[in-house]
């Protein structure tokens, strides 16, 4: 198996080298060929990996490939750990991956940079598997940091474009405050084992958790929960959790493939998979969890509001993104890290499925992205109609859909998680997953109706034009349409209630809120009709679904009237709650505030001023006035021989 | 004693032999082939250059009753400067062709001021020191003044001489006093008198020191008796201002070592403070007058001051590490000042003289190659590593450091900082800065190798500095 692992890695970077080096030589074709083949590859061997450890029990592996370097006992090594959880991560890496790279060939059809687009997401590709298959912190901080790279790379794509500069600046620098937090927290754990690999570190978390940490003198932390609460500030870096968040929808000015792979499917699921790899250490610190979960919250509920008043199709599709992102990171706290897991595997499908249609409509409608210029698209784009349809049904929870059983079995786990006990925490997560539930509904299907249904507004021009796009988008479109709308009904069984993770995850019993809830599981379509009758958020759903059909398509002068009439709620959700102006009027303007003050005062008067320039210039004056003291005249010279000899005597006489 | 016992003596011998060679063929020889005289000169070194090494003793030799000394030391330093004058003469010969000075008295003149280094170096006596000092400044007056009708080579070679004749009679004066103190002409002696008689540390013996290093610091150009320098550097024809910056300097680390390490080795105290208040004076006032310079040989003459503080210090330290590092900063500063004196050679041409440091401007456009060469003199002047120059002020500093004087080291990393200004500001103008003149340069293929090859190995002796600094260690223990 351990050339597989090799090959899983190595041949998407093999072909990002060929792609991207030798792009001019191999021709276009010939870059989607390599990649394509490489990321297939990868995919094949991914699930033959998964199978090998699920079907044919397998145990899970973990060993070091090569030794980097070994720092005052502190070893740097690349090595793999490959167990259900990094298997199940590679096949859905790798799944959506190819499905990107297929229907890169048709988005990027005529863009000049075709070549380097593929070299890029195999690079990412690459990136992301070195992340999950990781059994260190040194490698998981490479893959990290690496795809944080392509990130940037790829949403500045089309680097003329002077927002998409300023998005791929934006993701660099609120990334860079994410992974402060988790260098320093792999810092901390560096500190109090001596060790970077996993195996080691989790066997010594008990230890870390007895011993206390005094950053400030005189409040002792307990270390466990700084460490944990250092990585999780990794962790909302990369998954967009409030306030790390407002990077993730202005990378959308990246290429719609871009959109689907690394910000919504893959990527941005990274401190996800990061945070429930870590389950032995962040189970140790309620406190650490407890922050998991109100920040999880929060963003769940309140980004979902923003998609709402979002007009951009690719925009609304990210606010969800966000908020899908905050129910999983509402289940990491509730140490539901199985139904995180499951949730983010069902989200690659369907909200890469989501992207990649929307892609398709914008390719149709000739780049344009804003909804208030579609409408009635159902009739010229009926692929990319049912496909969205399943897309936006499982976002949503529709029973009986992949999204359903994720999103219905981790608001139960969070409802019946026990630990929280009943306090403010608690109806703060489940109140905001519930309602959430309802948001969803609204915005999803308020996009939907928009572009599909309804009057239809675009230009005459675009409308001539428009017909379906080719089978190399809509063939992605169809192939994650199937797991999107099935996938639940099989997996959720072994997922969540069968032991599937193993030793990967690690839960305390106090905790185990999937082991009591898979007690009561009796099969998929016993869960199914369970949903009616056990709780609210079926109804909540349709509710939402009913809100956004009467507001768009049956009373579409409704909204605008709300608008106005809630001016001052519609005002604080068009501003996005003014986190971007806290981050760039606050903390990036007051940074260049501080900047330009240091730089006008402290570099070019203090320094360059009175300490280089001003040392430069008195010495200048010294030589001047030194130079004068060479007259010309032999007298002088002599003279001045004579005083320093008879200096010299007179010290002699005075030492005497 | 017969000729066999001699032998140590042989380099000397052989060169004043071929010096009254070269004088008499000057004679016959016209105007048109005066070259000859130069291939005749080249011979006479390359003759003594051989003898050095042929007759090399195994130990240390006395010659003369002791008033020569053959040692490792005096092997080491006769080797470079004879290597040094070689390198002026060749570098001087199209100059001096061009400007129609191609005469005999350069050649022998240098010859003979080199006759006097080789005695000062291996003088064991004061007054085969005195000996050796007069014959090289005799050699030096005439060399300044050789362009006859050059008002202003006779101006600063009469500056020199009536300068050079007080330093010379304070020099006399202290031998006379330390003579009548001790008894002995001789270095050894002198140190063995004064471990027999510590009555005789007294006043009149220090009174003697004063003068002599009065006389010593002369011969450096040491501050306050530096002011000769820059009017003579300026003054002379750049191949002669090239030739007394080279050997020379070796001559008087000679004439210091002998008097201050063998002679009054363990009066250090006595002298310690007056060779530190120069030395301080000398790197400092050195380093800043050289910035205010616009003329490239007043320039080099000041940046020459602030190397012979560098020196002086190194040798102020009194330990054996101090001298040692003394003998390698002055052997690698006399490659460099060589080099970038041959520089100045090299963009003169026949009525035009590159003394304005903006006449390098634009250097590299007109021949990235010796610009390149350039470079690396100033780089290593400056101390920039990995140049030669850098070793060399890092082994003064650690000397000054491990003899217990941190100001002092720090004093010279701070001097070096503003040294660096004025060596980079030729580099700025040679790469940045666009010049007017754009000729060809007149210098014959050997000319222009000899000078690649003494640029590059300023860079390679810097890369590779531990067999030189391990012989310099050597040739003082």
């Amino acid at each position: 198996m351990h050339s597989f692992h090799l090959t899983i890695v190595l041949a998407p970077l093999a072909a990002a080298i060929i792609a991207g080096l030798f792009g001019r030589q191999i021709g276009r074709a010939g870059a989607h060929w390599i990649t394509i083949l490489g990321v297939g590859l990868s995919f094949v061997l991914s699930v033959l990996v998964l199978k090998n450890l699920y079907w044919d029990g397998g145990a899970a592996e973990n060993y070091n490939l090569y030794t980097w370097a070994v720092s005052d006992g502190l070893r740097m090594e690349v090595g793999f750990l490959i167990d259900r959880l990094s298997a199940l991560m590679m096949v859905v890496v790798t799944f959506v991956s190819l499905m990107v790279h297929i229907y890169t060939v048709g988005y990027m059809k005529d863009d000049a940079g075709y070549q380097r687009f593929f070299s890029y997401i195999s690079l990412f590709t690459f990136s992301m598997l070195m992340l999950v298959m990781s059994n260190n912190f040194l490698q998981l901080f490479f893959g990290w940091e690496a795809v944080g790279l392509v990130s940037y790379l790829l949403i500045g794509f089309w680097y003329t474009k002077e927002s998409a500069i300023f998005a791929n600046l934006k993701a660099f620098l609120v990334n860079r405050v994410g992974d402060f937090g988790f260098i320093l927290g792999i810092a901390g754990v560096v500190t109090f084992t001596n060790s970077l690999d996993y195996a080691t570190v989790f066997a010594n978390a008990d230890s870390i958790a007895a011993q206390n940490i005094e950053i400030f003198a005189g409040t002792p932390w307990n270390a466990i929960s700084v460490i944990c609460i250092l990585l999780f500030i990794g962790a909302m870096g990369k998954s967009a959790q409030a306030p790390l968040h407002v990077w993730l929808p202005d990378s959308m000015e990246g290429p719609t493939p871009i959109s689907a792979l690394i910000h919504a499917a893959t990527m941005v699921t990274a401190g996800i998979f990061m945070v429930a790899r870590m389950s032995p250490l962040f189970e140790l610190s309620e406190t650490a969890l407890a922050v998991v979960i109100v920040i999880g919250a929060f963003t769940a509920f309140f980004m979902g509001l923003l998609g709402i008043v979002q007009n951009d199709i690719k925009r609304v599709i990210a606010y969800s993104t966000l908020s899908q992102l905050g129910y999983m990171t509402v289940a990491l706290g509730a140490s539901a890290y199985g139904a995180a897991i499951f949730h983010l595997m069902t989200h690659a499908f369907f909200k890469a499925l989501l992207f990649l249609a929307a892609g398709s409509v914008i390719i149709a409608l000739h780049h344009e992205q804003d909804i208030r210029k579609m409408g009635g698209l159902k009739k010229y784009l009926p692929i990319t109609y049912w496909t969205a349809l399943i897309g936006s049904l499982a976002l949503i929870g529709f029973p009986g859909s992949a999204g359903f059983f994720s999103k219905d079995a981790l608001i139960e786990a969070v409802r019946d998680s026990h630990w929280l006990g009943q306090g403010p925490i608690y109806w703060i997560a489940y109140l905001s997953v519930l309602l959430g539930v309802f948001v969803t509904a609204l915005y999803s299907f308020r996009l939907f109706f928009l572009v599909f249904h309804g009057k239809e507004r675009m230009d005459d021009e675009v409308k001539s034009h428009v017909h379906e796009t080719p089978w190399v988008i809509t063939a992605p479109l169809i192939l994650l349409a199937i797991p999107s709308a099935i996938i639940g009904w099989f997996t959720i069984e072994p997922v969540l209630f069968g032991g599937f993770f193993g030793d990967a995850i690690v839960v305390t019993s106090a905790h185990d809120v999937l082991g009591r809830m898979g007690e009561e599981f009796h099969g998929s379509w016993n869960f199914l009709k369970h949903s009616f009758v056990a709780g609210p958020v079926f109804y909540l759903a349709a509710a939402g679904v009913f809100t956004a059909w009467f507001l768009y398509l049956k009373r579409p002068e409704l909204p605008a009237k709300i608008a106005t009439r809630f001016s001052a709620i519609y005002r604080l959700l068009e501003q996005k709650y003014y986190f971007d102006d806290l981050w760039i009027k606050g903390f990036a303007g007051g940074g260049r505030r501080i900047g330009q003050f240091l730089w006008t005062r402290g570099d070019e008067q203090l320094i360059d001023g009175v300490l280089v320039n001003g040392t430069a210039n008195s010495v200048a004056r010294l030589a001047t006035t030194l130079r004068h003291l060479q007259t010309g005249y032999l007298y002088h010279y002599a003279f001045a021989m004579v005083i320093a000899l008879t200096l010299f005597l007179g010290w002699l006489l005075w030492m005497h | 004693m017969t000729f066999t016992d001699l032998m140590p003596a042989s380099p000397e011998i052989v060169l004043l032999l071929m010096i009254c060679v070269v004088l008499i063929s000057d004679v016959f020889i016209s105007d048109d082939k005066r070259i000859v005289t130069f291939w005749t000169s080249i011979a006479s070194l390359a003759l003594t250059a051989w003898s050095l090494f042929a007759s090399a003793p195994e130990a240390r030799t006395l010659l003369f009753d002791g008033s020569y000394v053959s040692d490792p030391l005096s092997q080491l330093l006769k080797l470079a400067a004879v290597g040094m004058v070689a390198l002026g003469f060749l570098y001087s010969r199209d100059y001096l062709k061009q400007n129609e000075l191609l005469r005999g008295e350069f050649f022998l003149l240098g010859l003979f001021g080199l006759l006097g280094i080789m005695i000062m170096i291996s003088a064991n006596s004061m007054l085969t020191m005195y000996l050796g000092l007069e014959t090289l400044s005799l050699s030096l007056y005439a060399l300044v003044a050789f362009e006859r009708n050059s008002a202003r080579a006779a101006e600063a070679a009469m500056k020199y001489f009536v300068l050079g004749a007080i330093a010379s009679g304070a020099l006399l004066y202290g031998i006379s006093w330390i003579y009548g103190v001790t008894g002995t002409l001789q270095f050894d002696q002198i140190a063995l008198v004064l471990e027999q008689n510590p009555a005789m540390n007294a006043l009149p013996l220090w009174f003697g020191i004063a003068f002599l290093i009065v006389g010593m610091a002369f011969k450096f150009g040491a501050v306050p008796f530096h002011m000769w320098l820059p009017d003579v550097y300026e003054g002379a024809r750049s191949p002669v201002t090239l030739y007394i910056a080279s050997a020379p300097k070796l001559a008087a680390l000679a004439l210091v070592l002998r008097f201050l390490m063998e002679g009054f080795g363990d009066l250090h105290e006595v002298w310690q403070g007056m060779i530190m208040v120069v030395a301080v004076l000398s790197l400092v006032i050195g380093n800043v007058v050289a910035i205010a310079q616009t003329n490239i040989k007043r320039m080099l003459g000041y940046s020459a001051i602030a190397h012979v503080g560098f020196i002086l210090l190194a040798i102020f330290t009194g330990t054996e590490q101090g001298y040692g590092a003394a003998v390698f900063y002055t052997l690698t500063y006399v490659i460099m000042a060589a080099g970038a004196f041959g520089m100045v050679i090299l963009l003169s041409r026949k009525g035009f003289e590159a003394e304005a440091i903006g006449d390098f401007k634009g250097l590299n456009a007109r021949s990235p190659w010796f610009a390149l060469m350039m470079l690396f003199f100033m780089f290593g002047m400056a101390g920039v590593p990995p140049w030669v120059g850098f070793f060399a002020k890092l082994n003064v500093i650690n000397a000054v450091l491990d003899a217990g004087f941190p100001g002092l080291a720090i004093l010279m990393v701070v001097a070096s900082v503003v040294g660096a200004y004025y060596y980079l500001r030729v580099i700025w103008y040679m790469y940045f800065e666009t010049g007017e003149d754009t000729s060809v340069f007149q210098a014959k293929l050997d000319t222009r190798a000899v000078l690649s090859v003494n640029g590059i190995a300023v860079l390679a002796l810097g890369i590779m500095p531990g067999w030189l600094l391990k012989l310099c260690i050597d040739v003082i223990q």
